[in-house]
């Protein structure tokens, strides 16, 4: 499968300006704003990098090329400093799980970076508890490109503690073969030819927030009584068997190899599994999707200079727009954009990348507080697991 | 001198021997089990930490919420544990008494899938029943699923795949009492004009008791307490006990009513065993 994507992404590179092939001018061009940062380190032991770096992301959230992940390789080409990319994080409350014994005894996770959503209760509840390390901004000059509507998160002030990775948009992706478009959450959970062949969410903003916007309610200020009738409505289409799992990222197989026909996914997923199943469609339902932010941070124990620096690398609009070009997901580095356009003009039209005012507009954010509201988050543990 | 303080301490031989497994038992049994019972009776949340509160309710609100969760993990577990016995019999028997020369072989055919991970096997069945896969479409052909059936997210799915995957559990106890009895006793019985069937029952079969006994419990056992079959096999629908505990530990992160659940778990399979052990009389176990 990797081996298509990537054919597609460097014929794609390749016809838009051959500069795949001046990766060594492109590291030139762009040394001057990444080395300025590292430049001041080295004489205290805090500013040394480290050999290895170990991140841990989503699948199909980064470059990829003959296996490989050209962005990471030039990193290590600039700074020397491996890295160790795993994509173990299938959905956020697992992923935290995964870490928190670790977290919680103060010990190491073994982990420098690692990505979470923001409309999940984890990364503040990581910065509460004092669970992540402070950024060293010293090394992440690049910081000045973050967009101006991402600098001041409510549950991290200042982004003091995280950087985002990639924005995106939760709607819903079919199998144009084997339906026709699936636009709605009410078709998605009601049409009966499409019966135990969808696919929804364990996120539970990501659901919650497309079924309440279904029902006309605002996902941004949830009520018990929206919250139980969107419960209800889901709980009715899961006993009557029209839900065949609750997902992570895992739901990207399912698609792919048609035991699911419809599914909520998302935004720059399905772009990606595209070049294996051309038949494979994505839009924000038509009565409103979901917009969220996935955040770098670096869990207690990991090493915060090597981590600042990797983060001013991905910070240089240039590598931004190189990462974006494959994973099509919306970008947080300013001057990404006109880089990305320079080098496959076509892309400037992707609606993904570069969200339309229409469709930004369509797409609303979870009410914050519902994260945390233990009762909310019980009852829907249950749905998806029982 | 060892042999010396042995005969003084003729009263202490038998703990100092058993010493080693009690301390074993204790340090990871016993120790566990005790911080389980102290999580279980904890109350609070992630946000702000969990205090033991002697929170008896945990134990309640297990029973009230997940009663059909646990129903469905034992029909599901004896359903599956039937299923391999009615399997690994007669091929444990023939292994016992027509493999021959072959009986390793054959033995290490049993045991082979064991070679792969667990998750791996059970995501192979994932491969092998998806609705676009060979079973679906042959089963499909022949009409025994109606069109647009599917194995996959079904309850059949996720007892297919607990069948399978402790199906060796069953099988080698079965072949090793097979395998210990002795021919000419059968010979006996058919001197005695027994017909096959009649020696079978009568003799074969209760001979056979112990493995029949070992086998079941070593597959309903932890069949009750899976989660992953479920899981990758499942539907939302078909989620077992393990599912929810899983999902309390590891996404809720609510120690005390996932600890309140395994211990309800444990106790209702300690009391099934103990029911099961007089049923079949306890010496069946040992043989």
């Amino acid at each position: 499968m990797t081996d298509r994507i990537s054919r597609r992404v460097f014929l794609r590179r390749a016809a838009a300006s051959g500069s795949i092939l001046t990766v060594p001018g492109l590291l030139a061009a762009c040394g001057g704003g990444g080395g300025g940062g590292g430049g001041g380190g080295g004489t205290t032991e805090a500013h040394k990098l480290a050999k290895t770096l170990h991140f841990s992301n989503w699948t199909l959230y980064i470059d990829v090329k003959n296996h490989g992940h050209p962005s990471l390789d030039q990193f290590q080409k600039k700074y020397g400093v491996h890295v160790d990319y795993r994509e173990d994080i299938n959905d956020n409350a697992s992923f935290f799980s995964k870490i928190e014994p670790d977290l919680a005894r103060g010990q190491s996770t073994g982990r420098d970076i690692i990505v979470m959503t923001d409309n999940s209760r984890y990364p503040a509840l990581l910065v509460k508890k004092g669970w992540v390390e402070k950024l060293d901004k010293s090394a992440i000059p690049n910081i000045k490109n973050l967009v101006p509507q991402q600098r001041n998160p409510s549950w991290d002030p200042g982004r003091e503690h995280s950087l985002p990775w990639q924005s995106g948009f939760t709607g819903i992706g079919w199998n144009e073969k084997l339906t026709n478009p699936v636009t709605s959450m009410g078709d998605l959970l009601g049409n009966k030819k499409l019966k135990g062949k969808v696919g929804l969410l364990t996120e539970f903003s990501d659901t919650l927030a497309l079924v309440m916007a279904y029902n006309g309610d605002d996902p941004s200020k949830i009520t018990d009584k929206t919250f139980n009738k969107a419960i209800s409505v889901i709980q009715r289409s899961v006993n009557a068997g029209q839900v065949r799992q609750f997902y992570g990222n895992d739901y990207a197989s399912a698609l792919s190899n048609g035991d699911l026909v419809a599914t909520m996914a998302w935004s720059g997923d399905i772009v990606q599994l595209q070049a294996d199943n051309s038949h494979l469609k994505w839009q924000l339902p038509n009565d409103g999707g979901d917009i969220w932010t996935d955040n770098m941070l670096i869990p207690k124990g990991g090493d915060v200079y090597t981590a600042s620096v990797y983060m001013n690398f991905v910070y240089d609009p240039k590598i931004a727009a190189e990462i974006e070009d494959y994973v099509n997901y919306v970008c947080p580095v300013l001057g990404a954009k006109e880089a990305l356009v320079k080098q496959d003009p076509a892309i400037a039209k992707n609606p993904l990348i570069f969200p339309t005012k229409q469709e930004l507009d369509n797409a609303h954010t979870i009410d914050p507080t519902a994260l945390n509201n233990e009762k909310y988050q019980t009852t829907w543990q249950n749905l998806i697991s029982a | 001198m060892g042999f010396g303080f042995l005969h003084r301490h003729r009263n202490t031989t038998p703990y100092l021997l058993l010493a080693p497994g009690l301390l074993f038992l204790g340090v990871f049994f016993l120790v566990p089990l005790g911080y389980l019972a102290y999580q279980a009776l904890q109350s609070g949340n992630i946000d702000f930490g969990y205090q033991f509160t002697w929170a008896w309710s945990n134990f309640s609100d297990a029973v009230r919420g997940y009663g059909g969760q646990f129903e469905r993990s034992f029909a599901y577990a004896g359903i599956a544990t039937a299923l391999a016995l009615l399997v690994s019999y007669p091929v444990a028997y023939w292994i016992a008494f027509r493999g021959g020369r072959w009986k390793n072989l054959l033995l290490l055919c049993i045991v082979a899938p064991f070679f792969v991970t667990y998750l791996i096997r059970t995501l192979a069945w994932e491969t092998i029943l998806a609705d676009h896969g060979l079973v679906v479409r042959t089963l499909t052909d022949i009409h025994i699923l109606s069109p647009g059936g599917r194995l996959l997210a079904t309850g059949t799915a996720v007892v297919a795949g607990i069948t399978y995957n402790f199906l060796p559990f069953m099988a080698l106890p079965l072949y090793v009492s097979l395998e210990q009895i002795d021919p000419t006793l059968i010979e006996a019985a058919e001197d005695l004009y027994a017909s096959k069937w009649r020696a079978f029952f009568r003799v074969t079969f209760p001979l056979s008791l112990p493995g029949v006994v070992g086998g079941t419990l070593l597959t309903f056992i932890p069949a009750a307490g899976d989660f992953i079959n479920a899981q990758l096999l499942g539907s939302p629908t078909n989620h077992m006990i393990g599912n929810v505990i899983n999902s309390k530990y590891n996404e809720l992160i609510d120690y005390p009513a996932a600890a309140a659940m395994s211990f309800i778990l444990m106790a209702i399979i300690v009391a099934l065993v103990l029911m099961y052990a007089r049923a079949v009389g306890s010496e069946k176990l040992t043989g």
